[in-house]
Parts: structure tokens; sequence; C-alpha cells
């Protein structure tokens, strides 16, 4: 237990659209089962990290629901364990999180008492497998400060919603820049950083005295040259969900299967909660083609290229290209789906149409459930 | 004192031999059901949905993958600081150390158990039917008559009741007479096995009848209470509850689960059925695959043709594959170009390319004509069957069978062909 672990959950952005109204992007269900935080939870827990914090303050019902058991993802162990920091009004603080490193700041006497010689930051809303343990040797052999993980850039990404770095050739980073409008690099920080735990909270005290509150412009920025900052790549799958076209396109590399067998088949496994449903059900007149398919669902009609997430009750003659609908979603008789996101506990009317005719649609429709 | 108000036994130590290889390594309660759950999945759940939190699972035969099934119980909710579920085999005492010989003996031996909990009633279950039932609402009525014993009963056509213990009841439903498979059947209500007591009388005929050898509750603990106090009723019950006990019945129960109403309805919400199933990652149906009228479970891919299955997790059918009318269990592995009609595949076997199950005439099986019957094909569990095979009907597979072991290619109809190892 060389590490402790904080997950920032506590994000939302404006680019998720109307995905986010109801729950924090950690929250958003991922793959059919899994729900996004799922993912750094399952690196901790395969990493042996068993002291993990989460760190939670916009609209994290959902979020929180998710987490109401530690056991899932195999926490809850005497030593240790998980734990759902939510801002709170203390005789000395009257604010919300003002930003990651205030976030940290409020919630610093968890690191001080910990005896941990490491921490492991990450974000809740990253779909990847990695084993923390091996960035831990790779941070100790460089004798860093802070490790940055890094992924070389989709071609295809906006280098605007990351932060761009460039290292020498030790991978020692020489520039940090934050969501520029023009990239100088193709290395973007993939948010999962690796430092000790004094200097964190050294450097996380010193920010709070300056009034200052975000961990990567006030405190990674700042100090890249004063403090021995490196660079770790990862080579395998990483894919940050937080617009609703980076959404849409991770869902859909499930139906890939190198992707689909690298979280699914390979050790170790991705754990999520439980939710005690029946098997899928394929009634007479189901035509389903390269989808994916979650538990608890009944189908009627045709499926092709989607993703159906739990519990989804496709009607009778329904069609559905190319969308992701997440869980408890009810289609009607003869609805037409092509290229959207339906959101979780929609009931969409039979003989109804919904087509992204320019990108992905978000379809967000609350009607009555008549029938079932 | 602390106490529990009712807990339950429940016995889950028979082999159920009629389910042939099937049940070869596994007790009959962790055989599979319906895709994820396994057999006792079905009392446990009605156990928690019903509000008992304690439960003693009374294990004997081949008890490993009961065992690990059921843990500590988180899957029902059964991991409680008092009660929960408890694993009870038998074990050595000081004198006179035996094997449970019979359903009460078994509940004899675990009397000190029982009493940890100083109950007021005793509900008594085994696992293997599949149903689903309030035990509460029937304890209500036990409370309600004052009863001694209560005992589930269900009603049968007439023509069948002399294949089950039949009780014979007044207009308020107190027991006057038991038959057992009787010729001539005075009534058609037929005991479902489920028990409730009151602990004082369990405890008395117990304790009363504890040399009597291979002591069972339908021969001797229900005809003693009978005797002893005449306190004893019949709760009719009118839900789907079906008996797998064989495997033309189990093949059965899991296909109707297709239907498109099934009889027996898991898509509900208010009574769900728990299983350990671990976290799966969603099913995935390919581009070439054809899948109607089946159930399927979490994790499997399918690149085939699967008409009116019940397939479990984890499973992999090839494409170019067809399979029809069949169980296949979790983990199974199917090849490319096979053709799987009316089998019953269970857990972790590796079917090769170009098989063909359920050829040929329904000839009675040669060994076991009244197990393997039905024109089913069926596999044990961790089988190996090599490339390009025939297997006929009436048919039992166990083990790594290679090429050899099927004489020209085929195991003809009404054969049986049982070899050691298998897929690790």
């Amino acid at each position: 237990m060389r590490a402790v672990g904080i997950i920032l959950a506590g994000g939302n952005s404006p680019k998720m659209r109307e995905l986010t109204q109801r729950r924090a992007i950690a929250a958003m269900p991922v793959a059919g089962s899994y729900r996004a935080i799922d993912f750094a939870l399952s690196n901790m827990s395969n990493s042996h990290i068993q002291k993990v914090a989460v760190l939670t303050q916009y609209n994290a019902r959902s979020l929180n629901e998710h987490l109401n058991s530690s056991k899932w993802w195999d926490f809850g162990r005497k030593q240790g364990g998980l734990y759902v920091f939510t801002p709170t009004i203390t005789a000395d603080n009257g604010y919300w999180y003002r930003g990651t490193a205030d976030a940290i700041y409020q919630n610093l006497d968890f690191l001080k008492k910990c005896h941990e010689p490491y921490v492991i930051i990450t974000s809740g809303d990253a779909v990847y497998k990695m084993e923390y343990n091996k960035v831990l040797e790779y941070h100790i052999e460089k004798k860093a400060d802070v490790t940055v993980v890094c992924k070389r850039r989709n071609p295809n990404d906006d280098a605007s919603r990351f932060g761009i770095l460039k290292m020498d050739e030790t991978m020692r980073i020489e520039e940090f820049e934050e969501k520029p409008m023009l990239a100088s690099s193709d290395m973007i920080s993939t948010g999962i950083y690796i430092i000790r735990r004094r200097l964190l909270i050294d450097l996380i005290e010193h920010c709070a005295e300056e009034e200052r509150h975000d961990f990567v412009t006030d405190i990674l920025i700042r100090y890249k040259k004063l403090k021995r900052m490196y660079a770790y790549e990862i080579k395998d799958y990483w894919s940050n969900i937080s617009t609703v076209e980076a959404y849409y396109e991770t869902n859909m590399d499930f139906l890939k299967p190198e992707v689909r067998n690298y979280f699914f088949k390979e050790d170790p496994e991705v754990y999520s909660k439980v939710s005690d449903l029946p098997p899928a059900k394929y009634n007479p007149g189901s035509i389903v083609k390269n989808s994916l398919v979650a538990s608890g669902s009944i189908i009627n009609g045709t499926v092709e290229n989607s993703v159906l997430f739990k519990k989804t009750f496709v009607g009778n003659n329904c069609v559905i290209k190319n969308s992701v609908i997440l869980n408890d979603v009810y289609l009607g008789d003869n609805t037409y789906i092509e290229n959207c996101i339906v959101e979780s506990r929609d009931t969409i009317r039979a003989n109804t149409r919904h087509v992204g005719a320019n990108g992905v649609k978000v379809v967000v429709e609350k009607n009555e459930r008549y029938a079932l | 004192m602390r106490k529990k108000e009712m807990i339950a036994m429940l016995l889950a130590g028979g082999q159920g031999s009629r389910l042939g290889v099937l049940t070869a390594k596994v007790a009959k309660p962790a055989v599979a059901f319906g895709g994820k759950y396994r057999i006792i999945d079905f009392p446990l759940s009605n156990c928690i949905n019903s509000g008992i939190d304690t439960v003693g699972v009374l294990t004997q035969y081949q008890p490993l993958r009961l065992n690990t099934h059921i843990g500590i119980g988180i899957p029902w909710d059964l991991d409680r600081n008092f009660g929960g579920v408890t694993i009870l085999p038998p074990y050595e005492k000081s004198s006179n150390s035996e094997w449970y010989t019979g359903t009460a003996n078994a509940i004899y031996q675990n009397l000190d158990y029982m009493e940890t909990f100083n109950p007021e009633y005793v509900l008594i279950l085994s696992g293997d039917h599949i149903y689903k039932m309030d035990y509460e609402v029937m304890l209500d009525y036990h409370k309600e008559n004052q009863a001694d014993v209560t005992i589930a009963a269900m009603p049968v056509p007439k023509e069948e009741a002399s294949r089950f213990g039949i009780v014979v009841t007044d207009n308020e439903g107190k027991i006057s007479e038991f038959q057992e498979k009787p010729p001539e059947p005075k009534s058609n209500l037929a005991s479902m096995g489920i028990y409730i007591f009151t602990w004082k009388i369990l405890k008395e005929a117990l304790i009363a009848l504890e040399n009597v050898p291979g002591c069972d509750f339908g021969k001797h603990i229900i005809p003693y209470c009978h005797e002893k106090t005449g306190r004893l009723f019949a709760y009719e019950y009118n839900g789907y509850w079906k008996d797998v006990g064989t495997l033309g019945s189990y093949w059965e129960a899991n296909m109707e689960l297709i239907d498109i109403i099934p009889e027996f309805n898991l898509y509900e919400e208010y009574w769900k059925i728990y299983t350990n199933s671990g976290i799966l990652p969603p099913q995935y149906i390919s581009g070439q695959a054809v899948v109607d009228r089946s159930i399927i479970g979490n994790g499997s891919e399918v690149y085939g043709e699967v008409h009116n299955c019940v397939v479990g997790s984890g499973v992999t059918i090839e494409e170019g594959t067809v399979v029809r009318d069949s169980i296949i269990m979790k983990d199974v592995r199917i090849g490319k170009g096979c053709v799987i009609d009316k089998s019953i595949i269970a857990e972790n076997c590796v079917v090769g390319d170009n098989v063909t199950f359920g050829i040929g005439s329904d000839v009675p099986n040669k060994l076991k004509p009244a197990i393997y019957s039905f024109g089913l094909v069926t596999v044990g569990e961790n089988s190996v069957i090599p490339d390009g095979v025939q297997v006929g009907k009436n048919t039992a597979i166990s083990g790594l069978t290679a090429r050899e072991d099927y004489p020209g290619g085929i195991l003809e109809s009404g054969e049986t062909l049982i070899k050691a190892g298998g897929r690790v």
C-alpha cells in the first residue's frame, strides 16, 4: 500500500449538453453495463490501492447512489476503504469546491492522516485500464516530483479540451499548456498524476494561501520548471468522455472486437455495481446486428450498430441504428431512432422518429409510461 | 436474548440423480437455470423477499459449487451481523457421527444452529424447485390457524395426483389425512415440500424420533406431529411451481422462459430473483448473427444463429453455427459450422467446429433410458467435444472426448459416452 487514490468526480461540462443535467460526468453510463467512474475505481482496486477518496460536487445524487456500497469494487476493508467527499460548511470554510486544488485542500485532513508515501490523482470521466503501480515505479525511477500520464492525441480530437504537454528526450516535461487554441504538441495530459503525498500537501497549502484553486493551472503549470515533472505515456486505450461526441464515440468503440476484448476479456476485469437483472430477451421478430445488449433488455424490433444499456425495451417494428440507448428506456412500437443518444429512463412514444442529422442528437423525452 | 421470529432451513444436500451428467459433479440446487441463475437462487431470493434473513443451507453432496455460489450471501443481502446465510455441512461429533441420513435427520443434526436464534417458527425448504412464494403470507396463515405445522400444497390434475404426496383437508384447510403416492387419491392437493413448523413442536418431534434411521419429514416427522397434536394445515398455493427433477422437466421449464409473456416472469420488479453472477459486460451480437425467441446472459458473444434457446453468460457461439431449442450454460464455447438441436450443454464445455447434435431417430438410451430421454443430447460440465463429430438423440456425454470415442465420427442415438478429464 504505497499510495492513496483521489478521484476527481466533481465536474460538469456544457459540452455534455442535456446529458449532465441530471448527473455528474463520472456517473455517465458507459459500454452497456458500467458507469464512467467504474474504470478509475477498478484500476485503483486492481492496483491494490485500498484507500480511495472520491471528490464530488456537481449533481452527485446519481453518483452517490452508484457508490452506495464500496463492496462492488472490493473496497470496504478494515484498512482503508472508499471515501466520498462532498463540500461541507465548516467553521473556517463556507465555499463550494472552487476548483480541483481547492477540492483537495478542503479535504486535506484526509491526506494528512494517511501514511502512504504517494498519491494517485485521476479523473472520474475517462475510460481506461491502468496498473498504477507501473507508473509509480516509473515515477520513482525518474526521481520525479510529479508524473503526468499522457497520451498521443487522436488526430480527430479537439486539442482545446486537453492539457498539452511537451517533453525533452528524457520525458521531462518542458511545456504544459491547458486547453490551448493551437496545440504545440500532440501529447495530451490524461489527468492522471502521481505525486508524493507530502509534496502534494505543501503545494496545495501554498496554493490555497495564494487564493488559487486549480490543480493544473495554479500548480502543475506554475511549477513546471521548478519541479521535476515527467510524462508517462499510456499506449493502450484511453478515452475521455466529457463531450457528447466523445461520449458517443467511446461507446461505439466497444463494438470493435479489440476494444471489447481489452476491457471485457483480458485481466484485470472492470467492476461495477451489480443490478440483479434477468438475461436479455429476444422475442420473435427481433433482428439484432453488431450491437451490445445489456441485461434486463427486451427486444422486439431491429437494432443495428448500437449500444443498448440495461433494461431497454424495444417495441415491435422499431428500428434503432447507430445509437446509444441509456438505462431503462422504453421505446414504443414503430419508433425510428438513428444517430442518437437516448437519455436514461426516457419513454419514447410509439410511431415517433428521432434522427441525428448533423452529428449526434441527444433525445430527452419524459413521457408517461402507459404500457408495461 | 436476541431472537428471530422465523428462520429457514434449506435442504440442499441432494444429488438429483435424475439429472444425469448435469449433477455428476454438482448438487442439484447448484445447477444453472434460466440463463444466469442457479436453482437455489429461487428459494434464497424468496426468503429475503419474504423478510427472512436467517437461512441455514444444509449441504452434503458435492457442495463446492454451492459453497462458492453462496459465499457470505452478499447477492441475496444475506450477509448479516446476526443471522444471514450459513452453510451447514455434516460434521463429526464425539459420538454417533453420521452423514445426513434423511431430510429430518439433517435438520436434527443442526438443532444447535437453530437454537442460537431462539425462533418461534422454522421454515423447511428444499433447493430444487422453481417458484416465487411469499413465505410471510404463509406464516400469517400458520399463525391465524394457531397451527403446529403448515404444509404448502398445490392443486394438481386428478389423474396426476397419484404421483405426489397428497393431503386431504376439511373445509378450514385442516389436514385430516395423508396419502403418499396413492393409487386412488382422495384429494388433488399435492404437498410441495415446504413446511412451517412451530419451533417447539419441531424440536420435540426431532428429539422424539432421533433414533429413527433415515428420519424424513414426509415419512416420519409429519405423521408424528399429526398423531401427536393434530393441528396440521394445508396452505394452498396457486402460482407457478415447477419441479425440475428430470431432464425433460428441466428443459421444459427453461424453454417456458422464452415465451413472450412467460408464466414465470423474471422481469417483474417487485419480486426480484438474485444470484451471484459476478460483474459481467453486456452481450455482443455480431453483424452476421441471428437471434430470436431466446434469452441470453451477460458477456456472451453470438456470431452464429440462436433460435429458441436459453443461453447463459460468457458463452461464445461462433459463426456459421445454428443452435436451436437448447440450453447452453455459462462459459460454453461452440465452434464454427455446428448444428446444435435440442441439447443441454453444461457449464464450461467446448464444442469443436462442424459438430452436429441431435441427429438420427429417437432410440431410448441403452444405459439409463429413464434419465436420458425426451430426445435430448445432454453434455456434462467441462466436457470437450472434438471437431466434426455427430451425436444422436437421447445421448449423454461427459469428460474429455476425442475423435476415437466416436465410431465413424458418430455417437448414435441412445449411446452414453463418459470419459475422464475435461476443460480446466
